[in-house]
Parts: structure tokens; sequence; C-alpha cells
């Protein structure tokens, strides 16, 4: 079967969720994959979202955290103050899982402004609930296209934490950055370039990213998608 | 004891000039009815708090009611931005907008800290974010046992909270179920409140998971089917999610919303 690099890169992300862990997932790509995983090879996966749901089943992508069809399938459902208080800060959730408007080679996320923050060049929609999931989950993944728009040098402003420094943290922070080209972990707190998708150059990531990507000698090669992963994800997109 | 009325008298009487509003509803049961009908009276220069601005708060501070925005997220879910409050921003169209931005723990936190009569909320949060740099609403504390640096946020206590629910009896008791977000914390923490209902009815059905405000914390109820949309109410109608899409249209340029505005609200 053919497939997109944006396809590719959701396969990707969804394959590195473990069955009956739980992961408290962001919107939009984050979202896709987190489900893809649910329908496909893991499917005692707890999805949380901040609106309340814990252990949400849609059998169809929800455009927001807070449609109807996460909580009609929760397992339990929660007020706000509870899913921030008594169930992320703890840092009982294994997975968070992140977008990104611009990130660092730290894995620092910015999504709140580009530009001075007092005269914006672009206002973006601000921290939401990523600043705590960063900090309190067992570990976070970013899942997020790969340009030299969002991976940048130097960030305008730090909405939540990468690798820079987590010593005031429980969790391990970002351990890796899904994209439409390859896969960037962690190597000495800097994110490198460790696994490519099928048909890409390490050429076009370098080209895709703000600052000096380092790439990792043991370079591997991501699986193509199965004919059943994409079944599965184009049946969730519906 | 609330008393019931229609939503006009109550945002009359209840929504002043230059007050702090939370017109609260976590994605589920925003309560959009009430929001056009601050626009239809006029209201300026109010100070709106809100965990998502979402689309609710788009329309006031496009219509020019807003001076200041208490928030944590302003975006459109799983669509963009919000364009009107990105041009306040921005461009300080229509008139220039003021932010107070946190993130949705803090929010969390400072009504909880409104409604259980406290002056601030401790969280493990914001560390190493720049957001303490700009939100002077935001500062460490030390932990008086351990000596753990903690991060602590004011209470929030509106002078009137706005929440939508499914239903209330005719004494005026709410219930809400499904997503209930941070309804029942803004009620509790604002000195005034109005609850928008999708019916009164003459007994309240005991729900699961159903958050019930007794009539003695509310003090208005009004009756207004589908004041919800195009947000949802869990068990009467679904997200009107191509509305959240169509708006990504009407918000972005000023004279196709003046258009809205005009034509659907005024």
């Amino acid at each position: 079967m053919t497939y997109t690099t944006d396809e590719m890169m959701t396969v990707a992300a969804a394959r590195v969720l473990k069955d009956g862990t739980s992961c408290f997932v962001g919107i939009g790509l984050p979202s896709t994959a987190a489900n893809l995983a649910r329908a496909t090879h893991a499917p005692d996966l707890v999805l949380i979202y901040e609106s309340g749901c814990i252990g949400a089943k849609p059998d169809r992508l929800p455009l927001s955290i807070g449609d109807g069809i996460l909580a009609e399938t929760a397992d339990s459902l929660v007020s706000v103050p509870e899913i921030f208080n008594y169930w992320l800060q703890p840092g009982r959730i294994d997975v968070g899982f992140l977008g990104a408007a611009q990130l660092d080679r730290y894995g620092n996320i910015n999504t709140t402004v580009i530009g001075d923050y007092a005269d914006p060049k672009v206002r973006l929609p601000g921290a939401g609930g990523a600043p705590e999931i960063a900090a309190s989950c067992k570990e976070v993944v970013i899942v997020v296209r790969q340009s030299r728009r969002t991976f940048l040098d130097k960030l305008d402003f730090i909405t939540s934490v990468g690798q820079d420094d987590r010593s005031a943290f429980s969790g391990a922070g970002p351990r890796m950055i899904i994209t439409d080209l390859g896969v960037l972990r962690p190597v000495d707190g800097e994110f490198t370039l460790t696994q490519l998708h099928p048909g890409v150059e390490v050429s076009q990531a370098i080209e895709a990213t703000g600052w000096d990507l380092k790439v990792s000698p043991d370079l591997a090669e991501t699986p193509p998608p199965t004919g059943a992963e994409l079944t599965a994800l184009r049946k969730l997109a519906g | 004891m609330a008393s019931i009325t229609s939503l006009a008298e109550a945002v009359a009487d209840l929504v002043h000039d230059g007050d702090q509003v939370a017109l609260e509803g976590f994605t589920h049961l925003i309560p959009f009815a009430a929001g056009h009908e601050i626009i239809r009276q006029g209201r300026k220069g109010l100070t709106l708090v809100r965990m998502t601005p979402d689309l609710i708060y788009d329309q006031l501070i496009g219509a020019g009611c807003a001076r200041k925005l208490i928030f944590s997220w302003g975006g459109n879910p799983g669509v963009g931005s919000l364009h009107r409050f990105r041009d306040a921003v921005q461009h300080s169209w229509p008139v220039p907008l003021e932010i107070e931005e946190h993130s949705h723990a803090g929010m969390a936190n400072r009504y909880v800290a409104g409604a259980s009569g406290l002056p601030f909320a401790v969280l493990r949060g914001y560390t190493g974010t720049d957001l303490p740099r700009q939100t002077d609403t935001i500062k460490p504390i030390t932990c008086p046992f351990t000596g753990e640096t903690l991060t602590a946020v004011p209470a929030l206590n509106p002078d009137v909270a706005i929440i939508h629910a499914q239903r209330a009896d005719r004494k005026g008791n709410v219930q809400l179920w499904g997503i209930t977000g941070v309804q029942k914390e803004a009620v509790l923490a604002a000195k005034r409140s109005l609850v928008t209902v999708e019916e009164i009815v003459d007994e309240l059905e005991p729900r699961p998971n159903a958050v019930t405000l007794p009539s003695w914390v509310v003090t208005r109820v009004a009756e207004v089917p589908q004041g919800a949309h195009p947000s949802y109410a869990h068990d009467y109608y679904v997200r009107d999610n191509e509305y959240y899409k169509a708006w990504d249209g009407i918000g972005r340029d000023r004279e196709e919303f003046q258009r809205w505005l005009e034509e659907v609200v005024r």
C-alpha cells in the first residue's frame, strides 16, 4: 500500500506506545497516533484527555480534547482540577504525547508566541496542559512535522521544558521527537537524528532543521507502515 | 435561593461594565447563548476569565466587550487559531487586550482556591517555563514542611460566573453531567452566578457522575434550550464540529466577523 509522510509519522508514533500503559494525549497529531495505537497493537492503552476523560475509547478521531465520544467511552470521568492534581501531578501517567508549534535541540517547546511577548509577531494559543504534562509524565514523546519553521536554533519563548535541566521534575522529559522524516532521540541532552523513515535522505532531515543537526552513526530505518496499520488509521480518520 | 428569569434579565442584573466575568465549560456545555446576550447588551471593559477562550471569547473580544483576558489556552481546538483574539493581542483591534496567561493546571487551581476560600493555591507547575517572567500572578513558594520549592497562584473570585447545564428544577437546583470541567469551582468561587439550562423540570432524577449545584449557591437560572451550541450538551445534542471549522473563515476577517455579528448576534 502507498502511504503519505504524515501517515508514516503517525504510525511511527503509535508504535512507541506500549499496551497496558497510560498516555496523556494532546490534540491533533498526538491524538491520532495514540488512537491508532489503541486500534492496533495496544488495545489496553489507557488514553487520558485533559478534559477529565480517563480510559477513553473513541472509534473515530475526536476534533477536540472534549468531544462527547471521549466522555461516553471513558472508564472514568473526572473534573479538570482533578485530572491535573490527582492524575497528572503525582507522576502516575506513563507517557505524555505532545505536539509543538516550535521546538529546539533540547526538546523545549514553544506554543506561546513568536517574536516579543509584549508585541508579538504571531500570538499562538498558549500553554494549555503542556507545561505540566512535560514536567510530570514519566516520559514525553513529541509528534511534529519537521521543518525550519518548527525546528529552531533558539526559541522566543519556552512553554514547556525539554532536556535542559530535569532536576526539578520527577519525569524524564522528552525521549523522542517523531516527525514526518524520522525520529530524533536525546544524546547527551541534545536531540539527534537516530532513525529515518523509508525513502528519506539524511540531507532532507538536516535541511529541515534550524540547528546544526547531529546524526547518529548507527542510523536506523523505520519499517514502513503495514497494511493493517494503514487500514486502521484510515478507518479512524473516516 | 436562585431565581429563575429570562436570560436578558439575568445578564442585565448580574453582568456590569468592568466586571470580572468567567464563562466556563471545558469544550462541553460552553454558555454561548449567555455570551451572545452580553454582546447584545453592549457590555464594555470586562475582564474575561476562562481556561480555554474558545470561540465564545473570540466573539466577545471581537465585539469589543473585553479589556483583559485571563486564560490558559486560546485556540480553536483541532482547527487552529482564534483570529479575533490574535488580532486584539497583535493589533489592539477593536480595542487593546491585556492578557494574564497561565497553564491549565494553574487556572484550575486558581478556581479551586477561590471556591475554597483560600488566598492562593499551590502546585507543581510552570517550572523552567518562561510564563513566570511574563505573568506576575505566578510565584515560587517554599513548602514549610519539606523545604521544597513549589508554585503559588492566587485565587480567582470572579464577580460573575456563567455556566450552562443540562437542567434545573423549579427551585433552581442545577444538574450537569458528562465533562464537568471546572464549572462547580467557578460558581463556588464567584460572587454571583448565572446558570443557563437546556430545560427546567419538575424533578431532577439522579444521574451517574452528575454535579449538583444546590439552588442556594446559584444567583440566577435561565432556561435556554441549545444555549451551548456550537459546543454541546451531553445527552441533548452533539458538538457542532462543522461550525468550529467554519468559524476559522469568519473569525479570520474583520469584515466577515462584523457581518456575522450583525446578522447572528445583534
